[in-house]
Formats: structure tokens, C-alpha cells, sequence
């Protein structure tokens, strides 16, 4: 139980005006959590309150009140029975006399009357009370900002809530709304007035309404446009936007604002402001939509004349013929021009009768089809009559669209005279032939009646597609303009041929170049089978087109956008499920330009060719199939042709069509889905050649086809299920064991490696023999596996694989790593004895002791030097084995086998980590031995050591970057969350602590090498947590870099990371503590000759300083500043727009 | 003083194709690639693109401090064009010679009485001194014929003497940054 003492304190704690909000905020919720967790009444609140509510000391009399009012707000929820309510509502409906005390009066009728129907509401009759009381004693306009709103809201509710309680009370309230919102300017305020007005009018009748709508539009015109003049910055909750709509929504109420309502906008439109002009045309469609016909009937003359001249002078005047785009008009719509033009349609779909009587007879589109032949070359038509033409073509596009009556309204009036300034006579409809010759296009063709008919054509064609009824023969409704079109199709058709046919220069006949394939591409996308155009004319379309791919190549423009509109055909084609047509384009287009067979002609150069082919196979499903069926046997036959042949020519054409294949086709499978025999059929013909070859030539693969043989084979395996992926791996290995140095006896326990081969200078050509090709091959089917495939004879995979790694075969690493990393721990296949578990595996790679083998073949244990234990793996990375090259391919293969562990967050990868630390630091050793001298640089044992180290130290790149090439998600890699965190957070203090002990320089160097890798792949969040003790380590380190050019692209990528903390606000801190020390460094980097973007980014990073705070900023200015006036003169344009932009971002320090 | 545009109705004119960045930027990374004529432009534009709108509200807040107009009046400005879409400075108009480090600048006022001739000319002439290498000497010049009172504006914009005065005076100088400030937010 409360105490009563405790109540009264809350209470006098919330009318005591001396406490502070906070106190009076808690102590009205304590009142409330009181009365809701029914500990206390509202009738004992009253009583209790009895003093504060009726005392004659008006401060605390307002409190009291507000107090109550405020705490009902807070009960919107709580059921209260009908008498309080009652009893309430009579209470504060009656304070509205009394203004000093408004506030809380307000409040509380306002939560009253919010109330739900769940808890006891308001009844009817107290509304119409307090409206009442409202009418008589509230004087809105005299009040401050916030009671207004209060009022604005409490009459809003009444208004929504009880509309007949209030609509009783007739002209006396709308007196009230007139007289309470008539110079209102606060944003919050005028949206509630606005929406009053809407409700308001919505809710009496017309004849009651009629004398004040005058009056109530007079008020609400002075808003228009609205005028918005609060900085952006000010957080406010209202936008322009609203507002506008809003006030849109005002104004459309009620038809009886009409006759004030278009003039003001119609006058408006002719203001010079541009927001002033957009706004009223967005007023006139939303109201001429709700004022209906008659009202506005006799407002169409002057709203068309302003539509006319909103579209004649609404164009950018950077009107140009894109040649890129043939969807659009060719130049940008403003949003000007956008509203005029959607005005324009509602007034034509409300009436279109008249409206379009006066289109027709318009003097100036009239003038514009009797001057046509002013417009006979597009490009020497000038300025203002090209943006005459151009919104003359809008506007008749825009009617035809608008319904079907009009198109043929429009179609009618105006397209004879298209035809006959083109001179195109009627072809005979019945006609299965073209035409023959019976008109020869001796001239050039008319560019502003083509571009006018082309307007007229996809307006009609849209119009259309849009309608139904056309579908069937019989519709009367489009008989004249289905009839117009069949007499004129034919002969147009043989124009827009015509004028593409004569086109012999790009550059000069762009206009033409874009009439003939847009009306062309208009013609081949009319909807309705071959109803309007012929079948004769249709294939005759795709004939052109066709033949301008197959033989026009050299016409770049035309080129493009032919293959643009036989891609958009095609899709139409596929949208509109159009079977006939279908059946066309099949026999033309695809036959020509996917069909396998086509691929032999090379009168089209290839990248072309495929290009077309791609965007082509794009466009439907169907075609897509066949596309990919043609590219996969060109692929195979020029496979078979270079394994068998060693044809040179053929590995060329091979590389194109498997890049193809792969960036192109398999992005479109994987969308579309559902296409998995298509990948596994490509996957198993790749396969299919090797097996049956056994001459190779190794000279064809220098040009990357291995490498593109392998992208393919990868991506398409990566996409397939796993059974199809068992059927492939399966196959592979089929093939695999068929090779001749596939070593069919048991597992062995050791590698062969060929010591004599691996010299320090490698024979490439010796590399490429068919056992490489089809290891890699393998590997990359090993690569994008899934985990749950099974991989055959696992053992004697990884022999093979530890085999080919040591040779330097980077796949058959990878290969490694992933099997690695996909193994499940557990293994499955327990039933398979080949099959092994994780550590098996592991066992297998870091036990198997090296063997050497000679030319005789005569298997021997390598070395006299060395026991078989320091032969094993991780030994041959720590060098034991004295032949550098091959510790460089032992580090280069541990590093992807690393990743593999590291990824699934296996504990192995710490001892690899070592070893490569080993590796990197190895220096430190034989430092000491050969004490370091200028001469040891050039001691060719040091710079084999070098070599190693930084293989090493490239070794974490591997380890912590993303690769395309396996190991991700595409791949199906096993990713353990954070994994690039927790090894950033092992590595650091390890590698902070070894920095600081390491002696040499060259070891240092390394270790910074190292540190860069992993820092530039760590994702950013965690390094701003310790960015204070990181960014002294990155200065040292990218001062390291800097001595050697190789290792730009370590300082490039360190130095992003640089900039990611100077630009986020949780490094700023840290930046702060060693400010100075950034900028000596970054201004020394600068002068960095051999890298653009190292200086380009050092210049952000200087930049970016600039917004530390001043107090740091300040003492730095002047050495900045020197520096960066350097930078203005640098070779490269890019770093001196930087040092422009980094100047003047130190400049206005000051 | 007049509280509006000094000139309410400027012909805009179509702006100029931007030198894009290649993607493959793997061209000689030691080769020289000398100032030309569009970068000269580049970092005019580039910072004047704002600079009518902040030249119009830097004279109307002066206007506004002389007369103590109300700021009711003030609207944004009606045409916030840069000065490549009126025309004031085109490409053509710029001449560099890299190896003489010598620039001119010729400027078109948009009306033969433009007030803001030399105004418009000391930003120019600020913004390159603060853009080019130190070796460059700067030109600026009105348009022959454009100005009329042509001559004394030239000698005015290219008097070492006195564009150091002027840049001792804070006021102007505060203005000149303002013209010349990039914008916020």
C-alpha cells in the first residue's frame, strides 16, 4: 500500500515548479505505476488532489490540472469505468474556460477522447461538449506553439472520432477551424491543420460547406507552394515533402475549392521558381482526379496550354541521340517534365475527347508536321526546333497511350502524314512477300517524320501490349489502327532497312544508325503474333539484324545496338511465351550465331562473336540451353583438337571460349537454376578428350588454357550437388589412374621427388607434361568438392598431391588445403577402408619422409647427411634438405595446406605458423655467422635466403587473405566464425615481441612483411581496438617497405588500413596520442617514386588529419603544408587533384 | 545595392564531358603526365562549382549587414549553376604551358556590367596560387570585349601589388574562402 504521505509528496514534488523536469517526470510516473497497478483510485487521486485542481493560485492550479491530464495520458491502456469517464471529461471539458490553466485541461480531454473502446470511452454527447466548450472558449491563434498543436490535435480526434457528434454542430465549428488555423506557421502545427481541412470537408455537406469554402481556401492558398526555409540540419521530424502532400491533399477534398483552387495553380505555373512549377502540376493531376469531369471540363484549354508549354521548355537542353540506349527518348526527364507528362495523361484518361480534339487541332504541333521537311537531317536541325520535335513526339506518345480510342484518334490524324512525307506508299496487307522493289529510297529518308513514326509506333505498340481485347481478330476497337499499321508495315519496314543499309560511317549517321534499328526493333517487338506484322516482315527483321552481327562488325555503333534490339526482341520473345515467333528466332538468330557449327567461321573476330553469344543466350531460357550446348562443343572440339593436334590456334580459341564459359554462362546457370545436367555434362566432356589421348604437346599450354581449363572446370564442379559431384570425381579418377606415373602400388609412406629436375632455374617446359594437366585438373575437381563427396583412394590422392606440391604445382596445394579443410573430423566413410580421418591425413602429410629418386629408376633413401626423421615435411620447409627451390615450393604448398586448418580453426595451424616463423627469422642464425656487411648483399647464398623468407612471409598472405581460387564459400569451404580475428590476435604479440628482438635487418624487414599480410586482411573493427599500439608498429612498418619496390603492394594495402583508422571516429583517439609521428612519416612517403597510389592514398591519409581537432591540428598546419606544395607538382594528375583537395582541406585550418 | 540576382536570368550552357579515370590504370608508373588545360579546369570547377551560390549569399549577408534587410527575403539562390554551366570560364579559355609553368585564365562575366568581375577573378587567381606548383606564374584575364570596364579590371586582377593588398584585408579575404569553401554536409 501506498502511503497517503508518500502520494502527496509525488505529488507536490510535480507541481512544485522549482523542481527540476526530471523529479516532476519521475514522480509522475510513480503516480501512474500507482494507479495501474491499481494500488490507488482515480476517484482517492482526486480527492486527494482536491486542493491543487480548484486553488485560486493559478501556477499551481495549471500544474495540478496538467498533473491530472498527464496521468490519465498515461492510462490510455487502463479499462476505467464510465462514470469517471464521464465525470472527467466534464471536469476538463469545463476547465477550457480557464486559459491560465489551459495546458492541463487540454492534455486531459485529449487523452480522454484518444481513448480505446477496450477501457470505457467518451460518449457522444461529452464530445459534442467539448467541442462546444472548444467553439466558445479557445482562441488558437493566441496561444504558444505547443498548446496549438494540443488543440490541433484534440479538434483532429474529436473530428475523426466522433464525426457526427461534431458535424451537429454546423457552421459554428468550421467558423472555429477557419478562424483557429488562418495564419498558422509552425511545420507540426500546419500538418495537423492541413489534415483538419481534408476531414473537414470530407465530413459536411456541400451546401453547408459552400459558404465557407472560400474562405477556407483563401487561408489555405497562402501555403502554396510550400515554402520550406528550416536548415537541413535541424532535426525535425516534418519534411517538405509532407508538408506538400499534405496540402495536396487538402486542396483535393472538396470539389468546391475548384473554381479558387485552378486558377492559383494555374498561375503558379507560370512562376519563375522551378519547385513552384513542378508542385502545381502535381497539385493539378491529384486534383483533377478528385474534382471530376465537369468541373474541370472547362479548364482543359487553359491546362493544356500549360501542359504544352511545361514539356515545350521543360527539356535539359543537352538533348543528344544516345546510341546506347534504345529504351529511352534519349535525354533525362526532369521531374518537371515527368509531372507534366503524367498531367497530361490524367487529363486524357478523365476526357479524352476533348482533350484530344485539341491536340489535334493544336497550331503548333500542326505547324510542326507542315514544316517536316526543315527537319530532313537530324543532325542539322537546330536547337530550339529539336526541342520542338522532341516534345511534340512526347506529347503524341503520351496520347496514344493513354487509351485505346485515342491511339486510334492519334494514329489516325496524324500517321498519313507521317507516311506521306516519307513517301511510303501502302503495301498490299495480303502480301506473304516483301514488296519488291516498287519504291526505290533514292533520297534519304526524312529524320523528323522517322523519329515522329518511331514515337508513334511504340506508343501504339505499348497501348497494345497493354490491352487484351486486341489479341483477338475480331476486336473492332482497333480496327483503325491495326489497319493503318498492316497497309504500312511492310513498306516501313523496307525504310528503316534502307536507311541502315546506306549508313556507311558511324560517326555521321549516328541519327540514322538509331532510326533504322529503333523502328526496326519497334516493328519486331509488336505484341499479337503475326497478326499486325507479317511473319515475312518479322523474319525479315531478324534477317538484318543477323546479318549486320555476322558481317557488319566494323560499324561499331551499329554493331552494338543491333545487338541490343535482337537481345530485347528475344526477351519479348520469352516474356510473352509467343511460340511462333519463338520458332523464328530460333531458326535465324540462334542457328546463326550460337550454332556450334558457326564457331569454325571466322569472318567475326571472337571476342565479338562472344560477346554476342553471351548477351544473346541471355535474354530467354531456351535460347540459353542451346547457347550453352554450342559453346560446350566448341570448347570440347577445340580441346580435342589441341590435346590430339597440339594445335596452337585451336588453344587460343579454346582460352576465349572457356573465359566465356566461365565468367559469362556459369553466373547465368547458377541464377536461373536448376540447369545441374548442363554443368555436370560440361564437367564430364572436359574429361572426356584427355582420356582418350595419348600424344600431348606441351608447348600449347604456355598461353593460360591450363589455367582457364581449370577456372571453368572449378566453377562448374562448385556448382553441381553432390551426387553429380561423385559422378565427376569418380570420372576424374578414372582418368587419373589411367596416367602412366599414377603409382598403382600400395600407399607408400614416401615421396618420390626429383631432386635432379628441380634446379634453381627451372625448366618450365619439362613442367607442362600431360601429367600436370591432368593433376591440376584433378586438383581443381578436389577444390570445388563439397564436403560430404568422397573422395576415392584417399591415400594415394595425397601422395600424388604431396607428390606434384613438391614439384611447385600450386592446385595440387590447394587441393590439399581443401581436403583438409572439408574432412569431417569424424570421418563418415568408416565402411570405405580407403577412406581416412583427419588425422590420418594429417599424419600422412607431416610424417611422409622424402625420397629421391634417379633417372635409373632405381629407388633409393636420399642422403647421407640426414636421418629419415628430419626428412619429413615440415623439415623440408626449415631448409634441412640443402636445395632452396625446393623449399620454396614446401613453404608455398604448407601455406595452403595452413589455410585449410586455419579455416576450420584447427589447432595444426600453430605449429605451421612456427615453422614459418622459422623460416622468416632464419636469418637471425646465420646472421650471426656472416656478420653483415655491405658485400653480403650481393653473396648469392644471401639472396637465396632472402627468397626463402620472403616466401615465408608471403605464406601469411595466403594464410589470411581471401582467395578466388579455393577455400571459399563458392568452394564449399568449411569457415569457422572469426577465424581471421583469433589468428590476428594469436600473431600480433608474437610478431610485436619478434620486431622488437630481431637483429638484422633483412629478418626485420621480413617479420614487418609479414605483419602487413596479416594486418591488411584483418577486418577493421578489431584492429581499431588496439589501434594505439598498432599504429606505431604500421609507421615502422611501412618505413620498412618503403626501401624495397617489390613490396608496394604490401604498403599499399598497410596503408588503407591506415586511413580506415584515421577515418573512423573510434581510432581518432588513438591517432590523437601519435599525430605528429603519423604525419613525419606520411609526409616523408609523399616523395614515394614508384607507386602512384601509395602517394595517392598517403595524401588521403594527410587529408583525412586535417579533422582532428584543432588544438593538434594547428601545430602541424605549417609542416603540412610545405609538404603538401610539393605534391602540387607531381608527375601524376591523380596525386595533384589530391594535394589540391589535401591543401585546401589544411588551408581553411587557420 | 541591389537585394537580388544581379543577374536573374542567366543562358545556361551544357556542361563538358569528364575525363574519367581508366580502370586499368596499368600504364608507366613513371611516366610524366604534365598540367593541361582540363586539369586547370578540373580544379576550377572543382571548387567553383558552388561558388555563385556562395558568392550570392556572401553578398546578400553583406547587403544584408549594410541595409539590415530582413532575411525573410532570402531565398536559395534561383540558379545555383557553376560557373562552367554559365559559361564564366571554359576550357578553352585556360592556356598552360607545363614547361614554362606559365597559366592564363580568361573569364567570361555573365553581363558586361558584372559587379563580380573581380571578385570572381581574385578567387581564380586565390584558388590557382593555392593549387599549382609554386614555379607557376598566373594570368587572369576578362574576356576581351565582355566587360566594360575591361582594362582597369585586368590591371587590377593581375597588379601583384595590389592583389596582395587585397589579400591582406580579412574581409576579403574571408570572402575569397568563403567562394571559395567546399560544402558542407
Amino acid at each position: 500500500m501506498a502511503e497517503p504521505s508518500q502520494l502527496t509528496q509525488h505529488i507536490e514534488s510535480f507541481v512544485d515548479s522549482y523542481r527540476s523536469p526530471n523529479q516532476q517526470a519521475a514522480s509522475l510516473d510513480a503516480i501512474a505505476s500507482l494507479l495501474k497497478n491499481n494500488v490507488l483510485t482515480i476517484e482517492k487521486l482526486v480527492r486527494e488532489m482536491d486542493m491543487y485542481l480548484t486553488t485560486t493560485d493559478d501556477v499551481i492550479r495549471a500544474r495540478g490540472i496538467l498533473l491530472l491530464g498527464e496521468v490519465l495520458a498515461h492510462l490510455a491502456s487502463k479499462p476505467l469505468d464510465d462514470a469517471t469517464v464521464h465525470s472527467l471529461i466534464v471536469f476538463f471539458t469545463d476547465r477550457l474556460v480557464d486559459w491560465k490553466a489551459l495546458r492541463g485541461a487540454l492534455v486531459g480531454c485529449l487523452a480522454l477522447v484518444r481513448r480505446k473502446s477496450s477501457g470505457g470511452v467518451v460518449t457522444a454527447n461529452d464530445a459534442k461538449a467539448v467541442a462546444q466548450s472548444y467553439i466558445q472558449n479557445l482562441q488558437v491563434q493566441l496561444l504558444a506553439q505547443h498548446d496549438r498543436k494540443l488543440c490541433f490535435e484534440l479538434l483532429e480526434c474529436l473530428l475523426q472520432r466522433y464525426p457526427n457528434a461534431v458535424a451537429s454542430l454546423g457552421e459554428g465549428l468550421l467558423y472555429a477551424v477557419c478562424e483557429g488555423i488562418d495564419g498558422e506557421k509552425d511545420p507540426h502545427c500546419l500538418m495537423l491543420t492541413f489534415h483538419i481541412v481534408e476531414v473537414v470537408a470530407r465530413l459536411f455537406p456541400d451546401d453547408l460547406l459552400s459558404n465557407y469554402a472560400g474562405e477556407l481556401f483563401e487561408i489555405l492558398g497562402c501555403y502554396f507552394p510550400i515554402h520550406f526555409t528550416h536548415p537541413k540540419n535541424e532535426d525535425l521530424d516534418v519534411k517538405r515533402d509532407d508538408l506538400s502532400r499534405a496540402l495536396m491533399l487538402a486542396f483535393s477534398s472538396t470539389p468546391l475549392f475548384e473554381p479558387s483552387a485552378i486558377q492559383l495553380l494555374l498561375e503558379k505555373l507560370s512562376s519563375s521558381l522551378p519547385s513552384a512549377k513542378v508542385e502545381s502540376l502535381k497539385y493539378l493531376s491529384h486534383c483533377t482526379l478528385k474534382y471530376g469531369v465537369d468541373r474541370m471540363a472547362k479548364h482543359s484549354e487553359a491546362i493544356w496550354s500549360a501542359i504544352k508549354d511545361a514539356i515545350y521548355t521543360s527539356h535539359e537542353p543537352s538533348l543528344s541521340l544516345a546510341p546506347d540506349s534504345l529504351d529511352g527518348l534519349g535525354f533525362q526527364e526532369s521531374g518537371f517534365l515527368s509531372e507534366a507528362l503524367t498531367l497530361l495523361e490524367t487529363v486524357l484518361k478523365q476526357n479524352d475527347g476533348l482533350l484530344l480534339s485539341r491536340i489535334i487541332d493544336d497550331e503548333d504541333i500542326n505547324l510542326i508536321f507542315n514544316t517536316m521537311t526543315n527537319y530532313k537531317n537530324y543532325k542539322n536541325i537546330p536547337l530550339q526546333s529539336k526541342l520542338k520535335l522532341h516534345a511534340v513526339g512526347l506529347i503524341l506518345s503520351v496520347s496514344a497511350k493513354s487509351s485505346t480510342a485515342s491511339c486510334n484518334k492519334i494514329l489516325e490524324s496524324f500517321f498519313p502524314r507521317l507516311m506521306d512525307t516519307l513517301e511510303l506508299s501502302v503495301g498490299n496487307p495480303s502480301q506473304t512477300q516483301l514488296p519488291d522493289d516498287n519504291h526505290v529510297f533514292t533520297d534519304r529518308l526524312n529524320h523528323g517524320a522517322l523519329f515522329l513514326s518511331i514515337e508513334l509506333l511504340a506508343a501504339c505498340r505499348d497501348q497494345v501490349a497493354g490491352s487484351e481485347e486486341f489479341l483477338s481478330e475480331s476486336a473492332p476497337a482497333h480496327e483503325t489502327c491495326s489497319l493503318l499499321l498492316k497497309n504500312f508495315s511492310a513498306s516501313l519496314t523496307k525504310a528503316f532497312i534502307s536507311t541502315l543499309a546506306t549508313t556507311t560511317d558511324d560517326s555521321t549517321y549516328g541519327a540514322d544508325i538509331y532510326f533504322g534499328v529503333k523502328g526496326l526493333l519497334v516493328l519486331g517487338t509488336f505484341p499479337g503474333g503475326f497478326l499486325i506484322i507479317s511473319k515475312s516482315i518479322f523474319e525479315n527483321i531478324l534477317l538484318t539484324f543477323t546479318s549486320i552481327i555476322t558481317s557488319e562488325f566494323n560499324k561499331t555503333s551499329l554493331w552494338k545496338l543491333a545487338l541490343k534490339a535482337l537481345v530485347h526482341i528475344g526477351s519479348f520473345i520469352d516474356r510473352c511465351h509467343d511460340v511462333e515467333k519463338a520458332l523464328s528466332y530460333m531458326d535465324i538468330v540462334i542457328e546463326k550465331i550460337v550454332s556450334p557449327a558457326s564457331f569454325h567461321d571466322f569472318t567475326l573476330p571472337l571476342p565479338l562473336k562472344l560477346e554476342a553469344v553471351s548477351v544473346i543466350g541471355a535474354s530467354g531460357p531456351s535460347y540459353m540451353l542451346k547457347t550453352v550446348q554450342g559453346l560446350e562443343e566448341a570448347i570440347c572440339a577445340n580441346l580435342s583438337e589441341v590435346y590430339v593436334h597440339g594445335n596452337p590456334k585451336s588453344a587460343e580459341v579454346a582460352v576465349q571460349l572457356l573465359e566465356c564459359y566461365s565468367n559469362k554462362v556459369l553466373p547465368w546457370i547458377d541464377e536461373a537454376g536448376g540447369y545441374e545436367e548442363v554443368l555436370l555434362r560440361f564437367a564430364l566432356n572436359i574429361w572426356n578428350p584427355l582420356e582418350n589421348c595419348s600424344v600431348f604437346s606441351a608447348q600449347v599450354h604456355e598461353n593460360g588454357l591450363l589455367d582457364a581449363t581449370m577456372k571453368a572446370m572449378k566453377l562448374a564442379v562448385g556448382s553441381c550437388s553432390v551426387e553429380s559431384q561423385n559422378i565427376i570425381i569418380q570420372k576424374a579418377y578414372n582418368v587419373l589412374s589411367l596416367s602412366t606415373s599414377f603409382p598403382l602400388k600400395e600407399p607408400m609412406s614416401t615421396i618420390p621427388v626429383q631432386l635432379k629436375g628441380l634446379k634453381l632455374t627451372q625448366e618450365r617446359n619439362s613442367c607442362y607434361s600431360r601429367d600436370v594437366l591432368i593433376h591440376s585438373l584433378f586438383a581443381s575437381v578436389i577444390i570445388a568438392v563439397r564436403p560430404q563427396v568422397h573422395i576415392p583412394n584417399l591415400r594415394l590422392v595425397l601422395c600424388l598431391f604431396m607428390t606434384a606440391l613438391l614439384k611447385g604445382n600450386v592446385a595440387a596445394a590447394q587441393a590439399l588445403g581443401s581436403i583438409i579443410n572439408k574432412l569431417d573430423v569424424k570421418s563418415t566413410g568408416t565402411e570405405i577402408p580407403s577412406n581416412c580421418t583427419l588425422e590420418e591425413v594429417v599424419d600422412i602429410i607431416f610424417s611422409m619422409s622424402s625420397w629421391s629418386f634417379d633417372d635409373n629408376g632405381l629407388s633409393r633413401k636420399h642422403g647421407g647427411m640426414n636421418n629419415e626423421s628430419e626428412m619429413g615435411f615440415p623439415n623440408i620447409c626449415r631448409g634441412v634438405v640443402n636445395n632452396k627451390l625446393l623449399q620454396i615450393h614446401a613453404i608455398t604448398g604448407l601455406a595452403w595446406i595452413g589455410k585449410g586448418f586455419l579455416m576450420r580453426g584447427h589447432e595444426k595451424i600453430k605449429e605451421i605458423t612456427m615453422i614459418f616463423l622459422e623460416c622468416l627469422s632464419s636469418d637471425e642464425k646465420t646472421g650471426f655467422l656472416l656478420p653483415e656487411q655491405d658485400s653480403s648483399y650481393d653473396n648469392p647464398e644471401h639472396n637465396v635466403h632472402l627468397s626463402v623468407a620472403k616466401c615465408a612471409a608471403d605464406a601469411f598472405q595466403v594464410l589470411v587473405g581471401d582467395s578466388e581460387d579455393c577455400l571459399n564459400r563458392k568452394f564449399h569451404a568449411t569457415m569457422r566464425p572469426l577465424y581471421k580475428q583469433r589468428y590476428y590476435l594469436m600473431m600480433m604479440p608474437i610478431l610485436q615481441s619478434l620486431i622488437v628482438e630481431s637483429k638484422s635487418s633483412s629478418s626485420r624487414s621480413m617479420l614487418h612483411r609479414a605483419f602487413a599480410h596479416i594486418i591488411s586482411d584483418t577486418p577493421l573493427s578489431v584492429i581499431l581496438n588496439d589501434a594505439n599500439k598498432m599504429i606505431p608498429v604500421m609507421l615502422d612498418g611501412l618505413s620498412e617497405l618503403s626501401n624495397d619496390i617489390s613490396d608496394k603492394e604490401s604498403m599499399y594495402s598497410l596503408l588503407l588500413v591506415l586511413s580506415g583508422i584515421l577515418t573512423d571516429k573510434n581510432g581518432q583517439e588513438a591517432v590523437m596520442e601519435c599525430a605528429h609521428r603519423i604525419i613525419d612519416r606520411l609526409i616523408g612517403f609523399i616523395a614515394y617514386s614508384h607507386s602512384t597510389l601509395v602517394r595517392e592514398t598517403v595524401i588521403q591519409c594527410i587529408a583525412a588529419m586535417s579533422r582532428l581537432p584543432r588544438m593538434r591540428s594547428y601545430k602541424l598546419r605549417t609542416q603540412v603544408l610545405q609538404a603538401i606544395s610539393k605534391a602540387l607538382d607531381d608527375p601524376k594528375r591523380v596525386v595533384r587533384l589530391e594535394a589540391v583537395k589535401c591543401r585546401q582541406a589544411w588551408g581553411s585550418i587557420g | 545595392m541591389v537585394s537580388g540576382l544581379i543577374n536573374a536570368n542567366p543562358v545556361v550552357y551544357e556542361k563538358k564531358e569528364r575525363r574519367v579515370r581508366s580502370a586499368s590504370d596499368y600504364v608507366d608508373e613513371y611516366a610524366v603526365e604534365p598540367i593541361d588545360q582540363q586539369e586547370v579546369f578540373d580544379i576550377l570547377s572543382a571548387s567553383l562549382i558552388l561558388m555563385p551560390v556562395n558568392l550570392t549569399i556572401v553578398i546578400v549577408r553583406y547587403t544584408v549587414m549594410i541595409f539590415e534587410r530582413s532575411i525573410r527575403d532570402i531565398k536559395d539562390p534561383e540558379h545555383p549553376y557553376s560557373l562552367e554551366e554559365l559559361k564564366v570560364i571554359t576550357e578553352d579559355a585556360i592556356e598552360v604551358n607545363d614547361e614554362r609553368s606559365y597559366v592564363r585564365v580568361t573569364f567570361t562575366p555573365t553581363v558586361e556590367h558584372c559587379s563580380m568581375a573581380t571578385v570572381i577573378g581574385l578567387c581564380l587567381r586565390v584558388k590557382l596560387m593555392r593549387s599549382l606548383p609554386s614555379r607557376y606564374k598566373v594570368d587572369i584575364r576578362v574576356a576581351p570585349g565582355t566587360h566594360a570596364t575591361e582594362a582597369a579590371v585586368n590591371k587590377q586582377l593581375n597588379d601583384k601589388e595590389r592583389v596582395a593588398a587585397a589579400l591582406e584585408n580579412p574581409n576579403l579575404v574571408d570572402m575569397v574562402d568563403e567562394c571559395l569553401a567546399p560544402t558542407y554536409g
